[in-house]
């Protein structure tokens, strides 16, 4: 197997996202010379998180490396793809280094393939899994330049599991590289609706569709207590909230529907396909468009009003015909009984 | 200040396009396939008209690799959207071919745009395409016109009286990272921003035309290719959907209850 370097940067704790540590155990699992390349203010605790894997740790640090730069993350990552001489660069596909990497290379004259979903030896060879024109076809490739970096989506493989050295770990630490850089990072800002909604980790996607908007049984709209209703749900559940496009876009235009849904929020073929272990759809028709950006949702169900919609035609594990808005009323009256 | 801004965009099948791969890979019967601008592009060329309509003495170009014929039909319509002057490169625009080749066709096609001043150039497009989808095209074209600073998943642009810009960009769980770029050249590919999408103007589409057109017949042929493709496959797993007619709003809520609790 070919030299691999696994590019990683830290949290803000120094430490190594679950993200991170899942790309370790695909390297891992590719089974050749390994390197992690280290980028952040401080890389000790990464360092010490990753030690016992036998792999060789080189680091670009500081005060620099704090907030996601393009000019100082792809120069930090030059520079240790440089140093490693890898012919295989993976990294785990987090907003930095998807900002970042395709620029690095192009400077390497390498290729880069991105929201790999699968990477593993084929016929000797590595080879990717990803999926193209909005996660509605799948396909396994291979190339022959070098270097050649891939981005890996979560999900692949657990963390490993390794052995905490009470020794700090041995780091090779590059020189910071010279990069002229015209952006100052201000901050992160959290969504203006104040609410958070969008939760990664959640183990539970709760989306709604437009008929929340639309007119009821007693031919009015309810959107005050719809808003009630999905911010309870998403209070109770812990869920993650996703939104059809034609509901976001209501939301866009400055009807007063749902004001903290946004455009973040959208999932489909022109929005997201976020992650998570279940998914649970409301007034919405489950057309392929939507269900596009459920690719990775693995247990699904849905609730709507109309028996023949999109979720029934094989999309979803349980369709209950009903109406989104008593089920949810009813959940909440539980919930609200049990604590 | 004003900008001198170059949206690159590709066009891609209709949405809502039934789509099937064919050895190659390509998509079965491609050429029939009626196509739009790609979505997150075409936000940003309404951004970049924004943007121009407020920076008196901006400019926009819209640089697009894909075959003439099919992307004269989706000028036809974004012609109506906005001012723009078309750079047009004639070639693939499948979902197959590779970044890297479709960046140096595009940074070459700018690079000899008569009259373009880096240190005015704003370049935008989509943060990700709805057909290859890696989002790695515009970052190798910034690359190649030697800007380094680049913004992905960018929402807002906002200009400071001083021709410094801030810009938020999407970040995990649902953020914005928000920088300050003290001027230009730099990249921005764009994701949904917050501009609704701009009436059809015939008149703006007839004074876009005249140029489109002679711009299309200039274009030049680029020959982009792509990986090795082992396989290209549709999702084949079709569920077994258990519909519940007629049961009781609470007994629905307990079920679903019951179901989130699993592990």
């Amino acid at each position: 197997m070919e030299p691999i370097l696994l590019l990683a940067h830290t949290e803000e704790d120094g430490t190594l996202a679950k993200s991170a540590l899942e790309a370790l155990a695909v390297a891992l699992s590719l089974g050749g010379p390994l390197t992690v390349g280290l980028v952040g203010q401080d890389v000790q605790p990464a360092a010490n998180q990753v030690a016992s894997s036998g792999a060789r740790i080189l680091a670009i640090s500081g005060a620099a490396y704090a907030a996601p730069r393009y000019a100082t993350d792809a120069a930090a990552a030059e520079a240790l793809a440089c140093a490693a001489g890898a012919a295989l660069i993976l990294a785990p596909h987090t907003s930095r280094w998807a900002r970042a990497l395709p620029g690095v290379a192009s400077r390497l004259v390498g290729r880069i393939d991105t929201h790999a979903t699968r990477l593993a030896v084929q016929n000797d060879v590595p080879a990717v899994t990803r999926w193209y024109y909005r996660q509605r076809m799948e396909a396994v490739l291979t190339r022959s330049e070098r270097p050649w970096i891939v981005l890996l989506e979560v999900g692949q493989a657990s963390p490993p599991v390794l052995p905490q050295s009470p020794n700090a770990a041995a780091i090779e630490f590059l020189a910071p590289p010279n990069h002229a850089t015209r952006t100052t990072v201000q901050d992160i800002q959290a969504p203006q609706s104040g609410q958070q909604t969008i939760r990664p980790d959640a183990k539970l996607l709760f989306v709604a569709g437009a008929g929340w908007t639309k007119k009821q049984a007693d031919g009015a709209v309810h959107a005050a207590e719809a808003e009630e209703l999905i911010l309870g749900f998403l209070g109770s559940a812990n869920a993650s909230l996703g939104g059809s496009k034609s509901l976001v876009d209501l939301s866009g235009e400055g009807q007063s529907v749902l004001p903290f849904m946004t455009h973040l929020n959208q999932v489909g073929q022109t929005g997201s396909t976020p992650r998570h272990p279940k998914g649970l759809s409301t007034c919405c028709h489950g057309e392929e468009p939507h269900v596009v950006g459920w690719r990775f949702i693995t247990e699904r169900r849905a609730i709507n009003l109309d028996p023949n919609c999109g979720w029934a035609r094989g999309k979803a594990d349980v369709v209950y015909v009903g109406d989104a808005f008593q089920v949810v009323r009813e959940i909440l009256k539980e919930l609200g009984a049990r604590s | 200040m004003p900008f001198q801004i170059v949206v690159c965009a590709s066009i891609v099948p209709d949405p809502l396009q039934t789509l099937e791969p064919v050895a190659g890979p390509a998509l079965k019967n491609e050429s029939l396939l009626p196509a739009v601008l790609d979505p997150w592009a075409a936000h940003a060329l309404f951004e970049a008209a924004n943007l121009a309509s407020q920076n008196a003495g901006s400019k926009v170009w819209l640089a697009s690799l894909a075959p003439k014929a099919k992307l004269q039909q989706v000028m036809m319509m974004m012609a109506q959207k906005a001012p723009f002057e078309l750079i047009a490169v004639d070639g693939s625009a499948s979902g197959f071919t590779d970044s890297f080749e479709t960046a140096a066709a595009l940074a070459a096609a700018i690079a000899a745009i008569p009259g373009l001043e880096r240190d005015r150039l704003l370049l935008f497009g989509g943060w990700e395409s709805a057909s290859r989808g890696a989002g790695s095209t515009l970052q190798m074209i910034g690359e190649r016109l030697g800007i380094t600073e680049q913004f992905q998943g960018v929402d807002r642009i906002t200009v400071h009286s001083d021709g410094a810009f801030e810009v938020l960009e999407r970040v995990e769980g649902g953020r914005h990272l928000v920088s300050i770029c003290a001027a230009p050249p730099a990249v921005l590919g764009w994701a949904t921003g917050y501009l609704p999408e701009p009436r059809n103007n015939p008149q703006l589409g007839m004074a876009n035309m005249r140029t489109i057109l002679p711009a299309l017949q200039r274009a030049k042929p680029a020959g982009i290719t792509g990986p090795c493709f082992a396989s290209v496959s549709l999702p084949k797993q079709q569920r077994e959907t258990r519909i519940v007619k007629d049961m009781p709003a609470a007994e629905i809520a307990r079920e679903i209850i019951a179901w989130i609790g699993e592990e």
